[in-house]
């Protein structure tokens, strides 16, 4: 039976608020101890300097897997997300066919099995993501899947989301839907501003997204579904969300790490590798945004991992795939927020742990006694420059690539074992 | 006995139309289900004298397909004595573009004494009753109310509990939102003191219909517990514009009666179904099928001496006005 102890370590429990240095031990794959007075015995690992977090949960993976291996599958994904410190991932259904039937999401949870890393599926809401069939929800929640979402096309028909919602209320299921305005999105390259109207570019407003927000929301209170505004990007929907949860609906927010991290000054020479959906928005929007996950607004971060072979990126901008990887640079990128003071390091931690982990009903996502160890070890104050060719994803697109970055993994354990190792 | 039954004259049944169980209060009701009771009686129902209706006209008009109502009030009216027609409105002049009032005003001309109407419009029936100088019975109106089959429901749990369905548990199950007979019945059988649940996913429960009187419940287990009787309805396919549910083998699974989920009821737990029942989608064909749970025959048997009884009252309630 393997015994390992993490001594003199920031010990960071985002649910308890716990940020105290002290020992941690792991007995037969769980959380035996932790706390000053802990005892050390087995293999030891020095954490002076370091600091240990509950595993990440990633809530919004895209793999190729199935249908679109070119660009991920399951399995490299998941060595991306252990270079991370993820050590649990929602994937998302837009694969090649549509995860939208129970066979299918049964299917993916078995390509997951002895992975590194926990492989959860989010279940299409419609019909091979018509936006209009609805999909088996209950049936499909037996199966195992944990959300149910709209893909990166929103449903659009207020009457269609408003059926799904509240028959997925009978269901307490999540569903998430992406929070733009189709009708003014469409076809969009970039957020309109001064900057996308000087380089060309189509683009649309932030109240695209505002629009739809405030439908989603009008939505789950008549319903009492649960609804997560999936990516949310601008400085705008920040009240309607504010205004939701003051009225106790069951309305969540994701922001991916991107937006906050990057803003629109990023797609510069129209750099692809930084076209993303919903586009990168304003320094304002950005500041908002990182404020809204301190206070709590945002409920989660998100990846947005979306691999996309240079293929696809190395084209005029208005060509080119939205998308960028992000599994591997999650926590790095929101430590450099960190050590910037744009983000309460607990605050940027329970969007990656407790809360998507109370979102999705799971255990994961805490520093318990008896709780699976699920961790991940970094070094918050480590600077180093990210070398997109070196990342373990099959894609290797990130606008990233070049950047100084503060804060990296060192170890990654799942289940008690040490799955990833910096050199 | 039998002239006891068929006397008003201890308290005169003064209604003009059936078009809403709201159209009645208890006594009326009480008084009704007493003479449905007395024509359940085959030898009575059958009697080769029965003269009630003689010399009354009785016109069926169907606006939408049945069969088990329509011949239903055929064959009472019958059985009453009276001369029953049955508009083929398919074939009428309703389909050459003739409006309601129109053929209300042409029914009318013939002097009918019972219009049965059954139309896919909520509140037709209501309409004709004001320019019709018949009494009109409503054999279904739209996504509104079916009195006459909440009536022969309630008989029929009369004569499975003993005459008294005061304090049962009734849960009615599935398409909520479309049913008239589930509007009609948690009127009915609430004024008789029984205690209605709705049970159904939150997209066939209409919206607010916990404020009807009936505790609300969107899954099976707990919709059932302790229930003395299920009633399920008809997934009505026809009458939804865009999905409700995903598909028949989920809306089964969750929402279908079998034996797992009648388990979750009292033991002995009566079914009801008014008919026609989709099998394999609201309701398995082994529980549908088996005589010791199933009252669905029994109901369609009540519903002939319902309706005699409904017929007999309104014609009563004629001659006393034609008598003042």
């Amino acid at each position: 039976m393997s015994t390992l102890t993490l001594t003199d370590i920031r010990i960071l429990d985002p649910e308890t608020g716990m940020d105290a240095l002290g020992h941690l031990r792991i007995e037969n794959g769980v959380i035996a101890e932790f706390g000053p007075d802990c005892g050390i015995y087995g293999t030891v690992i020095e954490g002076q300097g370091l600091c240990v977090a509950p595993g990440l949960i990633d809530m919004r993976v895209t793999t190729g897997e199935p249908g679109r291996e070119n660009r991920e599958t399951l399995a490299t994904a998941a060595q991306a997300a252990i270079a991370g410190g993820v050590t649990s991932m929602v994937v998302m259904p837009g694969t090649d066919p549509v995860l939208d039937d129970m066979a299918l999401i049964d299917y993916v949870q078995r390509r997951g099995e002895g992975l590194p890393v926990d492989i959860m599926v989010a279940g299409a809401l419609t019909k091979d993501m018509d936006g209009s069939t609805m999909t088996e929800i209950g049936l499909m929640q037996q199966a195992g899947a944990v959300l149910f979402a709209s893909g990166k096309m929103p449903i659009t028909d207020a009457q269609t989301m408003r059926r799904l919602m509240a028959y997925a209320s009978s269901f307490n299921a999540l569903i998430s839907n992406h929070c733009i305005t189709p009708d003014m999105s469409k076809g969009t390259v970039a957020h309109e501003s001064d900057f996308s109207a000087r380089l060309g570019l189509s683009s649309a407003p932030a109240v695209s997204e505002r629009i739809m927000a405030e439908r989603d929301v009008a939505l789950a209170e008549l319903t009492g579904g649960r609804v997560l505004l999936d990516l949310i990007s601008s400085a705008d929907v920040l009240p309607v969300l504010r205004r939701a949860k003051a009225k106790e609906l069951e309305v969540a927010a994701s922001v991916s790490i991107n937006h906050l991290a990057l803003n629109e000054i990023d797609i510069g020479d129209y750099r692809t590798f930084a076209k993303l959906e919903p586009p990168l928005r304003e320094e304002r929007d950005r500041q908002a945004l990182l404020a809204a996950v301190n206070d709590g607004t945002i409920d989660v971060i998100v990846s947005d991992h979306d691999p996309r072979p240079a293929g696809e990126k190395r084209l005029p901008y208005a060509e080119a795939s939205p998308g960028a990887v992000g599994l591997e640079l999650l926590l790095a990128a929101g430590l450099s927020q960190v050590a910037d003071g744009g983000l309460d390091l607990l605050a940027f931690l329970r969007a990656l742990t407790c809360a998507p982990a109370d979102l999705l009903g799971i255990e994961a996502g805490r520093i318990a006694e008896g709780g699976v160890a699920d961790l991940v070890v970094f070094d918050p104050d480590e600077p180093w420059v990210c070398d997109a060719s070196k990342l373990r994803s099959r894609s290797k697109n990130t606008p990233f690539d070049g950047r100084r970055l503060t804060g990296r993994v060192r170890h990654t354990m799942k289940g008690g074992e040490v799955v990833y190792s910096a050199d | 006995m039998t002239h006891d039954m068929t006397d008003f004259d201890a308290y005169p049944f003064t209604r003009e139309h059936c078009l809403s169980i709201s159209d009645f209060h208890r006594v009326d009701i009480e008084r009704l289900l007493d003479l449905g009771a007395h024509y359940l009686d085959l030898d009575v129902q059958k009697s080769r004298t029965r003269d009630v209706l003689r010399g009354k006209t009785l016109i069926n008009l169907f606006f939408e397909n049945s069969t088990r109502t329509e011949k239903s009030f055929e064959v009472a009216g019958k059985r009453l004595g009276a001369d029953v027609i049955s508009m083929q409105v398919a074939s009428s002049s309703v389909k050459k573009g003739e409006t309601l009032l129109d053929t209300a005003a042409t029914l009318n001309a013939m002097n009918p004494d019972l219009l049965v109407v059954r139309h896919g419009s909520s509140g037709a029936p209501a309409l004709l009753a004001q320019k019709v100088s018949c009494s009109v019975i409503n054999a279904g109106d739209g996504m509104h109310e079916h009195p006459t089959q909440a009536l022969l429901d309630a008989l029929t749990l009369r004569e499975a509990f003993d005459g008294d369905i005061g304090g049962l548990q009734i849960a009615i199950c599935g398409d909520i939102l479309h049913s008239r007979v589930a509007r009609s019945n948690v009127q009915l059988l609430n004024l008789l003191g029984a205690n209605v649940r709705l049970v159904g996913p939150p997209t066939l429960i209409p919206t607010d219909a916990d404020r009807w009187g009936a505790e609300v419940f969107h899954d099976m287990k707990s919709g059932l517990k302790g229930c003395d009787v299920v009633m399920m309805l008809r997934l009505q396919l026809e009458r939804m514009q865009g999905a409700f549910v995903p598909s028949k083998r989920e809306y089964f699974h969750f929402h279908g009666l079998d034996r797992a989920k009648l388990a979750f009821a009292k033991p002995g737990a009566l079914v009801m179904h008014p008919g026609p029942m989709n099998r394999g989608v609201e309701i398995s064909s082994d529980v549908a099928d088996d005589p010791d749970i199933s009252l669905i025959t029994n109901q369609v048997g009540a519903g002939v001496a319902m309706r005699m009884a409904i017929l007999h009252a309104l014609s009563d309630a004629q001659d006393r006005r034609a008598a003042t």
